[in-house]
């Protein structure tokens, strides 16, 4: 209860730091991995806030670490140094707490099991009463469009609608955050374009915070309210763009000269970050 | 008319008339039987002909016809390779034309070949299961275990299986058990391979998904590891299946020739009956064959029931 109050009234005493508002925090956070070929700088001082109901894009060339942040925010990698804090906890206390949603690459269903039974997986594994169980799946298939399909088998579904499934079921723990690593990096741009709508409607819905790792410069200038670039060797944040754009917002903002400069701005960071040695 | 059009149109693959028959399955394998059984008739004339040839000599008849050879060659009392006719008709005696229950019915001698293969592979089954288990799972039992389960199978079982079933006889165990232990001994091992491999097999990006839920192993066993090494297991199984027959022939051998398809042998070879050999090998092979197709018909049912199956 008290955690709760200090969450909605953070304390803001002279030096003291503001933890309970932000989501995640990253202080001087590095990840190097130690390979056969020597130390493989994944990540180095990372500073990053994200606060409640942020929409945060991680974006970069491959290798820039924007997996590997959102994997130590997971706590699926642990940093080699710095410290991290997850809804004001450490990475690992807010893992046990299933504090977010996770949203991989690949839809990662059990081929064996039928989709609501898929969406069930998290809510067996939290140990809820049947009924309720029942309750988030509906509830949450509904909110990714699927329902009717229940009890329909993965091979059935196509990509999009695996994606789909894949994104009920990170929702079905009912967590504050929501963790997406390229979530529809395997799909075409047509069925991208919309699924990228119907996630922005969803986190307007739902009111969580989304961290949303993707290479592609329009998909992150569209959905993110804040965008964060990276450059890789070592993997840095080179930039950090709060967006202006309307939270609520169609694919038509894209035309718009305000979307176009987030977008350039994007891009002269990815540029000169990489800094092409070739 | 329609039909002369239709022939023209077709592609010349499909007027051979035995295209249809040979694009299933059943046409190849009708082929491959007739094959054998082409290659087996004449091995046997071969291979009698020595014998034959001294009857005659015996006999004092040099001007035997070739076609009186060969018929003869085909119909002799203790053959070096009976003809496949004279299996089949031992066979049709044996089973057909006698109690289920005489000593002589090679039925009552499969059944009881059966029941040890069965109980052994039951045994064997779950120990390969627990072993896997305890392997996938502790690393001090992979390092200890695996190379012990590998090495058990290196030793020759017509060595190991006289040993066992003296050593449990001295103990007071006789019967059903010590052979079902020869076939424990060989299905665990496929089993324990196969299992390992299955509860390893899971894609890292499952593995992961269980970890942001904090899954327990035991969870992460139960709702991820176990159904993925079920088409694993299924494989494993048919072997230890076939492995297992195989003990429980072996298991016979060292028993004193009481019954089962292993006396069977041991006594045809006794008495120089060939054909008793060959009607006991061929039905170790007709059942071996039915309890792998068993197996596979329990996977087909299995898998689809899971939705694994399309």
């Amino acid at each position: 209860m008290a955690e709760t109050m200090e969450r909605l009234h953070p304390r803001d005493e002279d030096g003291g730091i503001k933890m309970t508002n932000n989501v995640v925090e990253a202080k001087n956070l590095s990840l190097t991995f130690q390979t056969n070929d020597g130390p493989v700088h994944a990540l180095s001082e990372i500073d990053l806030t994200i606060e409640e109901g942020d929409f945060v894009s991680f974006i970069g060339p491959s290798g820039c670490g924007k997996t590997t942040l959102l994997r130590v925010i997971a706590d699926l990698e642990q940093p080699t140094g710095g410290a991290i804090t997850v809804n004001g906890v450490s990475a690992h206390q807010a893992r046990l707490n299933r504090a977010y949603g996770y949203v991989f690459q690949a839809a990662a269903l059990y081929p064996w099991r039928t989709i609501a039974k898929n969406v069930a997986l998290p809510l067996e594994i939290m140990g809820l009463p049947a009924s309720e169980q029942q309750q988030r799946i509906s509830k949450n298939l509904d909110l990714v469009n699927l329902s009717g399909f229940e009890k329909k088998y993965p091979w059935q579904l196509s990509g999009g609608m695996q994606q789909r499934a894949s994104i009920a079921r990170a929702l079905a723990v009912e967590p504050d955050l929501l963790l997406m690593d390229e979530p529809f990096g395997a799909l075409d741009e047509i069925v991208r374009d919309h699924l990228n709508e119907q996630l922005l409607q969803l986190w307007a819905k739902t009111n969580k915070t989304v961290v949303f790792v993707t290479h592609s410069i329009p998909e992150a200038v569209f959905l993110s309210t804040k965008i964060v670039v990276l450059c890789p060797r070592p993997g840095r944040i080179y930039d950090v763009i709060e967006s202006n754009l309307p939270r609520d917002r169609s694919l038509d903002i894209r035309e718009t000269p305000e979307f176009l400069e987030i977008a350039h701005r994007v891009r002269e960071g990815l540029k000169a970050g990489h800094a092409y040695d070739d | 008319m329609r039909m002369m059009t239709d022939t023209s149109l077709a592609s010349p693959r499909s007027t051979n008339p035995f295209s249809g028959l040979m694009s299933g399955t059943t046409g190849p394998v009708i082929v491959v039987v007739l094959a054998i059984l082409a290659i087996w008739y004449i091995s046997a004339v071969i291979l009698n002909t020595p014998f034959q040839k001294e009857m005659y000599e015996r006999a004092s008849r040099d001007d035997v016809p070739v076609s009186q050879l060969v018929s003869d060659t085909l119909a002799q009392e203790r053959p070096v390779l009976p003809a496949p006719h004279q299996v089949a008709i031992e066979i049709w005696k044996t089973t057909v034309e006698k109690k289920v229950t005489s000593k002589r019915s090679l039925v009552y001698h499969t059944g009881i070949t059966l029941s040890s293969t069965l109980l052994g592979f039951l045994i064997g089954t779950t120990l390969g299961i627990l072993l896997a288990v305890g392997i996938v799972h502790s690393r001090v039992l992979d390092k200890s275990m695996m190379p012990w389960v590998i090495s058990s199978q290196t030793i020759p079982i017509l060595a190991i299986a006289p040993m066992i079933i003296v050593v449990l006889n001295a103990v007071g165990i006789s019967g059903l058990l010590p052979k079902a232990m020869i076939s424990t001994y060989l299905s665990f091992f496929p089993v324990t391979v196969g299992m390992v491999k299955g509860l390893r097999s899971p894609e890292v990006i499952h593995m992961d998904l269980m970890h942001t839920y904090s899954a327990t192993r035991w969870q992460a066993f139960w709702k991820l590891r176990l159904p993925y090494a079920v088409p694993y297991l299924f494989t494993s199984m048919k072997i230890g299946m076939a492995a297992s027959l195989v003990g429980a022939i072996v298991g016979e051998l060292p028993t004193g020739a009481v019954a089962g398809l292993g006396a069977r042998l041991l006594a045809g070879s006794y008495y120089g009956q060939t054909v008793q050999i060959w009607s006991a090998l061929l039905m170790a092979a007709f059942l071996a064959g039915a309890l792998v197709a068993f197996i596979g018909v329990m996977e087909k049912v299995v898998l689809k029931k899971m939705g694994m199956a399309q």
